[in-house]
């Protein structure tokens, strides 16, 4: 296929989220070659959606505030599996990057004495757990993540960053020793095929919710570069832990923010009781999600749900009033008048719980560097190969994730990536090139399709994927569900092995790209599925009728995912932060 | 129950020498669905019919459209607000090129939106911590900063259609607003001196179509009068 | 910023406010040709030549022509450059509107002072 057009850049960043634009925005003014390369323009991103906030210990609103007792939350809230170097170096680092983005533009709602306004979030304590709720995350209204990219995206605008808009990345392409050396890219608009070379390909991807069919991820969150890793051979790790966010509106599964409990709304059942208070006496509505999303389905279960079927739970706002919604809350406001027909300040919302992050991903160490590890156990390096954000597992959320860390995570080690590549490339980076057969291999998959004839269609294969996920991985699962899941997945990655694209035209064909996704949705489910077959306790998101208990003797580990045996292994946590004590694990309790 | 007449713009450029109306027969099954459900109702029957779309929340700005005459965002567009006697009409965003069936591209209305340098300019040193601003001065950002770059104001406006290359257009001098209203931008005159010729603000006619489609209830035409106040504050 | 020779005061900001103070004069203009017309109900060529000789009123006058010269031409640029894609018959119909308007200006001064 040496017909192929080439780019060369020295690092090629694929994604234009948060995480994405961060990294680029470092080497952008370094001066390096650098590219974004995003399915879509980057304020369409899903980084866009966020809403209630980024935790980080500024000081703010409780001058006394601690990044430790951050980081304590963010390990406990982790169920003890997050790394404790990566929560270290993201609490700690935290506040330079959120002072960073302030002086970048980004429009923080304020507190009087002119300080950035924070709000309590779940999870969140002060004094490792012994002083009460803390207000750590600091939020601009309850667009935080639309604030947060777009400043994100002027500032690279600002600095020239060159930007491939509306490209989509189809495979990674490897060199001989098995170094990632760039990728092959689709411009969408014409429909013509590029090999990308570069030193440091970064994927900044995003997540892949659309695995599931109630979630409230954005249609594009398909973990491309989840498939694009795996298809190449790369491990994946903790792909068992979904979170599921307590407030996804019932039916529509649009997000409402952990925010409006912040602010002080609360979940109510049939009885109109505040449930949550017997389940998690001391944090109640601000416990960790996993806690809370499990209590709501266990009063649904237990016949105390709200409406005809009695398949949610309503979450309440009105006794704010309408100054505080429309100041603090006034997006939640439209989304709930929109999607659930409510108006917040009047009546309650529908909720369930809904799937919104993957905690799981690439493993990476805090620099973004891909990790992979050998039959002894021991972690290697992935010559360049680079993730940060949600498709990284870097691992600062373990099993579940702190409401408001997501973002952090976006900036910190997207900026830690950005810096770590470009100390790189000005050490000197010498991969050996592609040959023609490495390339041919990652067209593989695009030329399959390109000449498919026959078969079933895209869209039913996605619904039915989403449908097993839903049934069989959700909130609690078991053996015997998961089984049959496992099984189902197997045959449907030979059915979507030989699905249909009926439309082979090139200009904006976006058939072919609900194609490419439906290939990584498929990698990125039987990843989940096995993971969360073998992962045999319950941790954080993970929860299981046949063994409810967490099992630190045994599972007190990452599970790395091999995709070309499709084995589960498992990998040791991070106990050794470098300037602070290690928390050890406890019993978690809200 | 009858089914939802839909007519669609089509136009693929290695197929078509002239864009058409296509009718499509979708069965909502009597619900009020959003337009972005339709589409991809549509989109089962047709594979290759193109639009955007991501958060279907209305908070990414892809999926802006015209429907029965308006400009809005699909995702966030129940039936109930525009469908008259069960028939949608449903076409791209007007005034831009268009690529492929609701595609259009946006490159002019990005270049305007570049144009008015959208991001924060601030020539002192920054502090180790943020840059304090009173909840006063931040509440001069409320309804400019909430853009979503979806284009339904600028592709709505009849100066924007006449002069795309030199009137910045109103989502552009929004997030110009945006700027010289921030307490910590320190580039207001430069940005003023930028915008004092007789197109980039001066060709609003004050029509007001950008008003009446923002699906985020922004109010473009306001801030263009406020720039308008800055710079004769600063000229006189 | 946008450079453009033809127009008024080559700056938006002065052909805006041109247009505007051109506005005025030609509001309070109008306002008193129609007062004298109402309370004048027998007017006859005695009184309305009357009116015209005295200087105040052909200063005043004056002031009206140029006022709507100014906002007819900033105006007409204005509808030139949106309609008229093409350069050539852009500035053609341009220089022909402004011929006009100059036409009508020394009339006007004629009328004025020609009596």
């Amino acid at each position: 296929m040496s017909n192929l057009r080439s780019l060369t850049f020295d690092a090629i960043i694929i994604g234009g989220g948060g995480a994405g634009l961060r990294a680029a925005l470092e080497l952008a003014k370094s001066g390096k070659k650098t590219a974004v390369l995003s399915k879509v323009f980057p304020t369409r991103s899903h980084t866009v959606s966020a809403q209630g906030g980024i935790t980080c210990a500024i000081a703010s609103d409780d001058p006394n505030d601690d990044w430790r007792w951050h980081m304590y939350d963010t390990v406990k809230g982790g169920d003890y599996i997050a790394d404790q170097d990566a929560a270290e170096y993201m609490c700690s680092e935290g506040p330079k990057a959120v002072f960073e983005l302030e002086h970048m533009g980004l429009p923080f709602s304020r507190l009087d004495n002119g300080r950035i306004y924070q709000r309590p979030f779940g999870g969140q304590s002060k004094n490792f757990g012994e002083g009460g709720q803390a207000a750590r995350t600091c939020a601009a209204a309850d667009r935080t993540g639309h604030a947060l990219l777009h400043t994100l995206y002027q500032n690279n605008l600002k600095n020239d960053t060159v930007f491939l808009n509306e490209w989509y990345a189809v495979d990674l392409v490897k060199n001989a020793s098995g170094d990632v050396v760039g990728c092959i890219a689709m411009c969408i608009e014409t429909g013509e095929v590029v090999h990308v070379k570069s030193k440091a390909t970064v994927l900044a991807t995003g997540g892949a919710g659309r695995i599931y069919a109630s979630t409230t991820n954005a249609l594009i969150n398909t973990g491309d570069g989840i498939g694009m890793a795996l298809r190449a051979g790369f491990p994946m790790q903790d792909m068992e832990m979904w979170q599921f966010h307590p407030t996804g509106i019932y039916g529509a599964g649009t997000l409402v923010t952990e925010g409006c409990r912040g602010e002080g709304g609360y979940l109510i059942n049939k009885d109109g009781e505040r449930f949550m208070e017997r389940y998690a006496p001391n944090a109640k509505d601000l416990a960790g999600r996993d806690v809370v999303a499990r209590s709501m389905v266990m009063e649904i279960l237990e016949g105390r749900g709200c409406g005809e079927k009695g398949d949610h739970v309503f979450l309440k706002l009105d006794h704010l009033g309408e100054e505080v919604l429309g100041k603090r809350l006034p997006g939640i406001v439209e989304l709930s008048k929109t999607f659930a027909h409510v108006d917040p300040a009047k009546d309650p919302i529908p909720v369930v719980p809904t799937c919104h992050y993957m905690m799981g991903g690439i493993p990476t160490n805090i620099h973004g560097q891909a990790i992979t590890m050998d039959e002894s156990g021991n972690d290697h390096i992935v010559n360049g190969l680079f993730a940060c954000g949600e498709a990284a597992c870097v691992s600062v959320h373990g099993a579940n994730r702190l409401g408001g860390n997501s973002l952090l995570d976006l900036v910190v080690f997207g900026r830690a990536a950005g810096m770590f590549i470009e100390g790189a490339l000005n050490a000197g980076i010498e991969y050996l090139d592609a040959s023609e057969s490495d390339i041919e291999s990652a067209m593989k998959r695009i030329t399959r399709w390109n000449e498919s004839e026959g078969g079933e269609s895209i869209p039913e294969l996605k619904a039915e994927l989403q449908d097993i996920m839903q049934t069989s991985f959700g909130v609690f699962r078991e053996e015997k569900n998961m089984l049959e899941g496992v099984d189902k997945l197997a045959l449907l990655r030979e059915r979507i092995a030989n699905a249909h694209l009926p439309d082979k035209s090139n200009a904006f064909n976006t058939a072919r790209v609900e194609a490419l996704e439906l290939d990584n949705l498929m990698e990125v489910a039987e990843a989940t599925a096995i993971a969360a077959l073998e992962r045999k306790e319950s941790r954080g998101a993970h929860s299981r009728y046949d063994y409810p208990d967490r099992d630190d003797v045994n599972w007190l580990k990452h599970s790395l995912f091999f995709p070309a045996t499709k084995e589960l292994k498992k990998r040791d946590v991070n106990f050794k932060p470098k300037t602070v004590d290690t928390f050890e694990p406890k019993v978690r309790t809200y | 129950m009858s089914n939802l007449q839909v007519s669609v713009y089509r136009y693929n450029p290695e197929t078509d020498s002239a864009p058409y109306m296509q009718e499509f027969q979708v069965d909502t099954k009597g619900r009020d669905v959003m337009v972005l459900d339709v589409l991809h109702m549509m989109k089962e029957q047709d594979s290759g019919l193109a639009f955007r779309r991501s958060c279907r929340e209305g908070v990414c700005g892809s999926d802006g459209m015209n429907m029965n005459g308006k400009n809005g965002l699909a995702c966030i567009t129940p039936l109930s607000d525009v469908v008259k006697n069960n028939k949608l009409v449903l076409r791209p965003l007007p005034g831009l090129p268009v690529i492929r069936d609701m595609v259009v591209d946006m490159g002019l209305f990005y270049k305007q939106y570049e144009r008015i340098q959208p991001y924060l300019q601030n020539d002192t040193p920054p502090p180790a911590i943020e840059r304090l601003q009173s909840p006063e001065e931040r509440d001069k950002l409320d309804g400019l900063y909430e853009c979503i770059l979806c284009a339904c104001c600028s592709t709505s406006c009849p100066s924007f259609w006449w002069n795309p290359e030199k009137f910045v257009g109103p989502a552009g001098l929004l997030q110009s607003y945006r700027f010289l209203a921030d307490s910590r931008d320190t580039a207001t005159s430069e940005r003023l001196s930028n915008l004092e010729d007789p197109f980039s603000v001066f060709r609003c006619r004050g029509i007001m179509n950008c008003v009446a489609v923002c699906p985020k209830g922004l109010n473009p035409t306001r801030a263009i009068g406020k720039i308008r106040e800055m710079l004769l504050a600063d000229a006189t | 910023m946008v450079t453009n020779i033809t127009s008024f005061g080559r700056s938006g900001l002065s052909d805006w406010l041109m247009q505007r103070v051109s506005a005025v004069i030609l509001a309070i203009y109008t306002v008193f040709i129609v007062a004298f017309l109402l309370f004048n109900p027998d007017l006859d060529y005695y009184a309305w030549s009357g009116l015209f000789n005295q200087t105040w009123m052909r200063i005043f006058s004056l002031l009206a022509f140029v006022a709507l010269a100014a906002h007819a031409w900033i105006g007409l640029w204005t509808v030139t450059t949106d309609y008229l894609k093409s350069t050539r018959l852009r500035v053609g119909v341009q220089a022909v509107i402004i011929l006009g308007i100059f036409v009508y200006l020394v009339w006007g001064i004629q009328i004025l002072w020609g009596a």
